[in-house]
């Protein structure tokens, strides 16, 4: 009975902890920025690994989701007799939730998986120490660059998914549905705001960027370094990670389209 | 050195990607081509009733929008709803008997303010009142008075 309720007690302070450790690390991470100016060769090799390698799938990703929701779309709006909104209802799904959302997902799987699974092998390999070792502060030089990449990326690879969405949405729908041309533009540019719909987006995938880079590098930087450690760290980084973003992307449509 | 300088181009392919795909964003899907009008003066109005006008509401005039709904708010000595229109400063020749009335686009679209010219010579200028109103129509309030008509006539016959 005693025993139980040590182990629950124990638990519990053990995911205290964990959340200490993970905000000490964002505040060295946080540090490190003006260090990270002087040295911006790091932070492009960095928005390389995270951006420009998750290009494809985004890209891609978002024109297959832009031609499924044109698709979908239209058989529910020509009951209405409303296939004129399609252009509105793809724009709007895609740059206020799929857009920065799906992104994020990809992001997670894509880019946030290899950098816990790099950080996961720099400790097991000792690097970190090692670095330890020579004076270089292993937070400020690994994880800050890592952690910028990410955040800056992301709403860039989120308004590419957005764009790519429409486009996909814009073939299907006047392409292949016959919606006319310049109703499809006319209407998404009547009712979709540039302050509510495409700068919220843009805040929702900054928010994203920055909580799954930082879940995937406090997830490689507290994995036990062994191999087995790792390959359970990378896979907490995308359950995690995945689940973030979802509750978050809650939290910030209650507050931005809520009332 | 040569690695990091096709990783360099890459990461400026990049970057420069996403902000072509957030123009897009902002010029062809969302209304930023359309808003025009920019720089503006505000001209004031009241209604006994807005509806359900919301800030950032067209003004039109023949059809055409020269500006928005900039605030709204309510007056409680009068009782009456304050309705702040933000003007372009291109259209600064609204005659002062200028009669403004709340529209709905189509049956159940959204209200917006339409401006009819009066035949003054004087015009309106930043901070003025339009003096001449008429409020929503709440269609509630129609279908009642049509109800109650009918039931009149009925009880007459």
């Amino acid at each position: 009975m005693l025993d139980s309720l040590a182990r629950l007690g124990r638990s519990g302070l053990g995911a205290l902890e964990r959340l200490g450790r993970a905000h000490l690390m964002l505040a060295g991470i946080l540090q490190g920025l003006p260090s990270l100016l002087v040295r911006p060769g790091l932070l492009v090799a960095q928005v390389y690994n995270v951006g420009v390698l998750s290009v494809l799938i985004v890209a891609v990703s978002g024109l297959f989701v832009g031609m499924v929701l044109a698709l979908q779309g239209y058989y529910v709006l020509s009951q209405f007799g409303a296939e004129q909104s399609l252009g509105v209802m793809v724009a709007a799904s895609l740059v206020r939730e799929l857009g920065p959302v799906v992104t994020a997902l990809l992001v997670a799987g894509r880019a946030g998986s290899a950098l816990t699974a790099e950080i996961g092998l720099m400790k097991a390999t000792e690097q970190l120490s090692g670095l330890e070792m020579m004076a270089v502060d292993p937070v400020k030089r690994i994880l800050t660059p890592r952690f910028f990449g990410g955040l800056l990326s992301m709403p860039l690879l989120a308004a590419m998914f957005s764009a790519v969405g429409v486009l996909g949405g814009y073939f299907v729908g006047v392409g292949l549905l016959g919606v006319d041309d310049g109703v499809f533009w006319s209407q998404m540019q009547a009712k979709i705001d540039l302050h509510e719909d495409v700068y919220n987006g843009v805040i929702k995938s900054v928010v994203f960027g920055a909580a799954v880079t930082w879940i995937a590098l406090f997830q490689g930087y507290d994995a036990v370094p062994t191999s087995e450690g790792v390959s359970r760290a990378t896979t907490r980084t995308v359950v995690s990670g995945a689940l973030a973003v979802l509750g978050l992307d809650f939290v910030l449509t209650a507050l931005m389209f809520g009332d | 050195m040569s690695r990091m300088r096709t990783m360099e181009i890459l990461v400026g392919a990049f970057m420069a990607g996403g902000f072509v795909a957030l123009f897009f964003l902002a010029m062809k899907v969302s209304n930023l081509s359309a808003e025009t009008i920019g720089e503006g003066y505000p001209l004031a109005a009241r209604f006994d009733n807005v509806g359900s006008l919301k800030v950032r509401a067209p003004v039109t005039m023949a059809g055409v929008r020269i500006g928005r709904v900039q605030s709204i708010r309510f007056d409680k000595t009068r009782y009456e709803a304050v309705v702040t229109l933000n003007i372009g400063k291109q259209y600064n020749t609204i005659p002062i008997d200028t009669f403004a009335s709340i529209y709905t686009q189509g049956l159940l679209g959204e209200q917006y303010i339409g401006l009819s010219p009066g035949g003054s010579e004087e015009f309106l200028h930043s901070g003025d009142e339009l003096t001449h109103t008429q409020s929503a129509l709440v269609l509630e309030q129609l279908i009642g008075q049509y109800m109650f008509k009918k039931a009149g006539e009925d009880a007459a016959k």
